[in-house]
């Protein structure tokens, strides 16, 4: 009840500045989120791309062989705005939801932890937890998110992790499921040895893992077969994370709405290409997952559902000796989604300063300008109408930062 | 020399205490590493546990000989291995195999040879056809890697040996789906790890570096002076010695990427002399098999590593570097702690943790010394049969239950039940390696799949003793576990809940299944 007074009261902002997209804003009880965590940190700087004046100077004179064309050459970035371009790569997946609003790009977006650790730095991400105290391994940030939702906005959240484990962001408290999805192997235990094996858990600590896991195989052999049906009926057959990506959106539609999925093969430190190349052909697969996604979600569901592309740092601003990059520091975040705010689809957010070598962070990369816990704090305050107690349960002592995503 | 290796054992034995530091031991110079043992009575129930923690998983015939020999000497047997002798049935696949008779670098060479011809055809269908055949060389050879590790993980008896060879794998991570690491891995695993896996911690690192496969992965190899790759300096501080956070800063990361410039890779002739280079230079020049140390790529600038200079020059800076680390007093507990969290529990107690880096500080980094602490402490007997088992675990377990010392001839069920759950040998893509703690383990799609893997084992086991997957299956196609004796003398210990499961089974394949699938058999 109060949930949706709040939420009117909260779109009051985008209908006085006249966005007069209120309509489409997703409304929390169907809200989905999906997270995506590319891992191994992506170069960012290659995929906004500085073409204005002396940041594209200094952009290509720091990259000598593996900067992207500037745009109008062959290969080259995809003008966003007048400062910055996107990698040639995304030009038929997200280039066309950035023109229809319904993408959005955070540049210098990250965390405050300095490890340049791929492994530190995931973890303290998907914790969410302050950096200067002690560890919860046992609290990943949106299983703190699905609690506070399932005790209040959201009665019935149910969480998904797509992958073959379930990622430290969604271990917690409040149930989780997983399953990978690359591929779905044949299931020999029938109802019958099912119902018996929960039987010898019902006492244990993996009981309900053991129950949620049934129950989730039984999902996703649908989905599955629906997709089987469609190929059957001549559709496009799609392989690699678009085909993972469109089984999630398949399931995402019908059954969770709180998902999680990892993309790998980022850590280009020797010979990641420009305009194409290896870190092109990386983007280009992510692009085609991200776009069949938002497709295979169908209009209604993809306007109630925001994803947010994220990584745990950027690399060198500079190309290191192997024509690669090394550990860096701020990146570049996404957000998607059919329901997202005038003031923020189609446009590149958040604080930002000119790419230069006196901004560099260190010398060396991108600072950290928009801090992630409290760009979620406030992508989750605008998306569940959360009140900030609730926030503070997921990210506390952190204030949100309200960019107005949707 | 058997004498004198029983002399030794005696005057260790007499100082009941672990890593006894008088005396040569058998073997190379080393001291015999033995365990103080609780005292409570050693019966069959507790064998069994230890062998679950100790070796790849307990069976008859394994129980049988740790009650011939007694659990005192058996664990002295298993932290100073002797080498190794298997069941013939299995040496015979092992010595059948191209890793076993071929040295990697007459291997790596010759793949290289094929691989240029094959780039230089003229015709775009025989290229095609003749990198094809290159790229499935390198599948069978790794392949054979494979299958060579889980034939010594099932019937090795140095089992604690061949827990290590695993863990060190995993500690020093490389991913065979990169370069020509196909054809280095079976040689690394063999050469570099299980060699040093009980030695010194020193000579592990100190060979793992020097290994083309490690150069390649984490790109040493293209590491040199003025053309800078962090990537490996990073992680020998992060993930192989002293772990994130351990003191270390990022200039420090980028000193050591300067001392290991010009340590790399070289496919040449292994008879061509070396390259030509000024004569001040050629003096430090190091070539051994595939590894090369060129004066030419390094970086010969004077360094700063944790807070001290480096003082000498060329490969011997790598040394020092190494030396450096290796002995750091956060290497002691980070590889202690770790070694406790595979061993003992998944948050072991940082007083156990301490006692194990004294340990290890003290015998300079001995690793069989370091696990006898470990093994002696109440925290390990008190943490028996309670740590879950990892994919690779619980699928060697269940066929060492299953199937005992029968010998397997179709290794491939068994790899594909492992990838199945996750865990694909020499298939962790980033260097962290895998994760070895429940709860990475036992999520609800994971639950799942592993009862998958009890149905394969328990109702067609069989599979694993064909030579392909087109033989006809033998009859029944299923193992007798309800006849084995470890499974025998384990059932009165299973909880209300299994019994009632296995009591309401409809076939003895329903029955394995059951058993293969309960709480009790996650765990080790």
């Amino acid at each position: 009840m109060q949930r949706r007074q709040l939420l009117k009261l909260m779109g009051v902002a985008p209908l006085a500045s006249g966005a007069g997209r209120l309509m489409a804003a997703p409304a929390a009880g169907n809200a989905k989120l999906l997270v995506v965590f590319l891992r191994g940190a992506y170069d960012c700087a290659n995929l906004l791309v500085p073409i204005a004046g002396t940041a594209n100077d200094f952009y290509r004179s720091a990259r000598p062989t593996i900067a992207v064309p500037a745009p109008g050459q062959p290969n080259g970035a995809l003008p966003l705005n007048a400062d910055w371009g996107l990698h040639p790569a995304l030009a038929t997946t997200v280039m066309p939801l950035f023109q229809k609003q319904q993408a959005a790009f955070i540049p210098f977006a990250g965390t405050d932890d300095l490890t340049r650790s791929h492994f530190e730095t995931q973890d303290s991400i998907e914790l969410g937890q302050a950096l200067d105290r002690g560890r919860d391994y046992r609290s990943g940030f949106l299983n703190r998110l699905a609690g506070v939702l399932g005790a209040g906005p959201l009665t019935a959240v149910s969480p998904m992790a797509f992958t073959d484990q379930l990622p430290i962001a969604l271990r917690g408290d409040a149930r989780a499921a997983n399953m990978a999805l690359g591929s779905v192997g044949r299931q020999g235990i029938d109802e019958r040895q099912s119902k018996v094996i929960e039987g010898m858990y019902r006492n244990t600590k993996l009981a309900q893992p053991v129950v949620e896991g049934f129950a989730v195989r039984d999902e996703v052999q649908r989905a599955v077969k629906e997709e089987m049906e469609a190929a059957s009926r001549n559709a496009m057959t799609s392989k690699g994370f678009e085909l993972v990506a469109r089984r999630m959106a398949r399931l995402m539609r019908e059954r969770f709405d709180l998902g999680f999925v990892d993309v790998g093969g980022w850590d280009t430190h020797v010979g990641q290409g420009a305009g194409t190349g290896y870190l092109a052909n990386r983007l280009d697969e992510l692009g085609r997952g991200v776009a069949g996604f938002a497709e295979e979600m169908g209009d209604d569901a993809w306007r109630d559902t925001v994803v947010v592309v994220i990584s745990e740092f950027g690399r060198t601003f500079r190309e290191n000796g192997n024509k690669g990059t090394d550990h860096g520091h701020g990146t570049v975040y996404w957000v998607l989604g059919g329901g997202l705010s005038a003031q923020a689809g189609g446009r590149v957010l958040g604080e930002q300063v000119e790419v230069s070598q006196a901004n560099l962070f260190q010398n060396r990369d991108y600072p950290v300008l928009n801090e992630y816990r409290a760009l979620f704090g406030g992508l989750f305050a605008r998306m569940y109408g959360l009140s900030p107690t609730q926030l503070d349960r997921i990210f506390p002592g952190v204030a949100p930062r309200d960019l107005r995503l949707i | 020399m058997t004498t004198r290796f029983f002399t030794v054992l005696g005057a260790c034995a007499l100082a009941a205490l672990t890593g006894c530091s008088t005396g040569t031991g058998f073997g190379s110079g080393r001291t015999v590493a033995t365990v103080t043992l609780p005292s409570a009575p050693v019966d069959e129930a507790m064998r069994l546990r230890w062998l679950d923690r100790v070796s790849w998983g307990a069976s008859t015939s394994s129980e049988a000989q740790l009650s011939r020999r007694g659990l005192g000497p058996w664990m002295r047997d298993q932290l100073n291995p002797r080498p190794a002798v298997l069941p013939a049935a299995a040496q015979l696949q092992i010595d059948g195999m191209t890793i076993s008779r071929t040295p990697v670098d007459q291997l790596a060479i010759a793949l290289d040879t094929q691989r240029k011809a094959a780039d230089a055809l003229p015709d775009e269908e025989q290229k095609k056809a003749a990198r094809q055949a290159y790229q499935q060389e390198l599948n069978r050879l790794s392949r054979e890697a494979q299958q060579r590790f889980v034939l010594r993980a099932l019937y090795s008896p140095n089992q604690l040996q061949e827990q290590l060879t695993w863990f060190w794998m995993n500690h020093f991570n490389v991913n065979v789906r990169k370069d020509n690491l196909r054809a280095l891995i079976g040689d690394y695993e063999d050469g570099t790890i299980r060699q040093h896996a009980l030695g010194k911690f020193r000579d592990l690192l100190g060979a793992t570096v020097q290994h083309p496969a490690m150069l390649r992965y984490l790109d040493n190899a293209q590491n040199a002076a003025n053309r800078i790759n962090e990537n490996y300096a990073r992680e020998l501080m992060e993930l192989h010695t002293m772990g994130v956070g351990s003191g270390y800063s990022q200039a420090d990361v980028q000193e050591l990427a300067r001392v290991l410039t010009g340590v790399g890779v070289t496919l040449r002739p292994t008879d061509e002399p070396p390259p030509h280079m000024r004569p001040a230079l050629a003096g430090d020049y190091v070539r051994r098999g595939l590894f090369e140390f060129n004066p030419q790529r390094h970086d010969y600038g004077s360094k700063t590593l944790l807070g001290r200079p480096i003082v000498v020059r060329g490969m011997a800076e790598v040394q020092e570097a190494l030396d450096r680390l290796a002995r750091a007093p956060a290497t002691a507990r980070f590889i202690s702690r770790k070694l406790a969290v595979y061993f003992v529990a998944d948050d072991p107690s940082p007083a156990l943790v301490d006692h194990m880096a004294d340990t290890f500080t003290r015998s300079d980094g001995d690793i069989a010394a370091t696990l006898a602490t470990m093994f002696s402490s109440p925290e390990f007997s008190a943490s028996l049969g309670h740590k879950f088992r990892d994919p690779v675990h619980y699928a060697l377990a269940g066929v060492r239950l299953a199937y005992d010392d029968r010998v397997v001839t179709h290794t491939a069920p068994l790899l594909g039940w492992i990838n199945r759950m996750g865990e694909p040998l020499y298939g962790h893509e980033t260097p962290d390696g895998y994760p070895l703690t429940q709860s990475a383990w036992a999520s609800a799609g994971q639950m799942t799949t592993r009862f998958e893997i009890a149905r394969a084992i328990g109702g067609n086991g069989a599979v694993l003793f064909r030579s392909d997957d087109a033989m006809p299956l033998e009859r029944p196609a299923f193992p007798a576990l309800a006849e084995s004796g470890a499974v025998r003398a384990a059932l009165p210990g299973l909880g209300a809940d299994t019994r009632a499961a296995l009591a309401g089974a409809r076939s003895p394949q329903d029955w394995n299944t059951f058993l293969l699938a309960s709480p009790e058999l996650m765990n080790r």
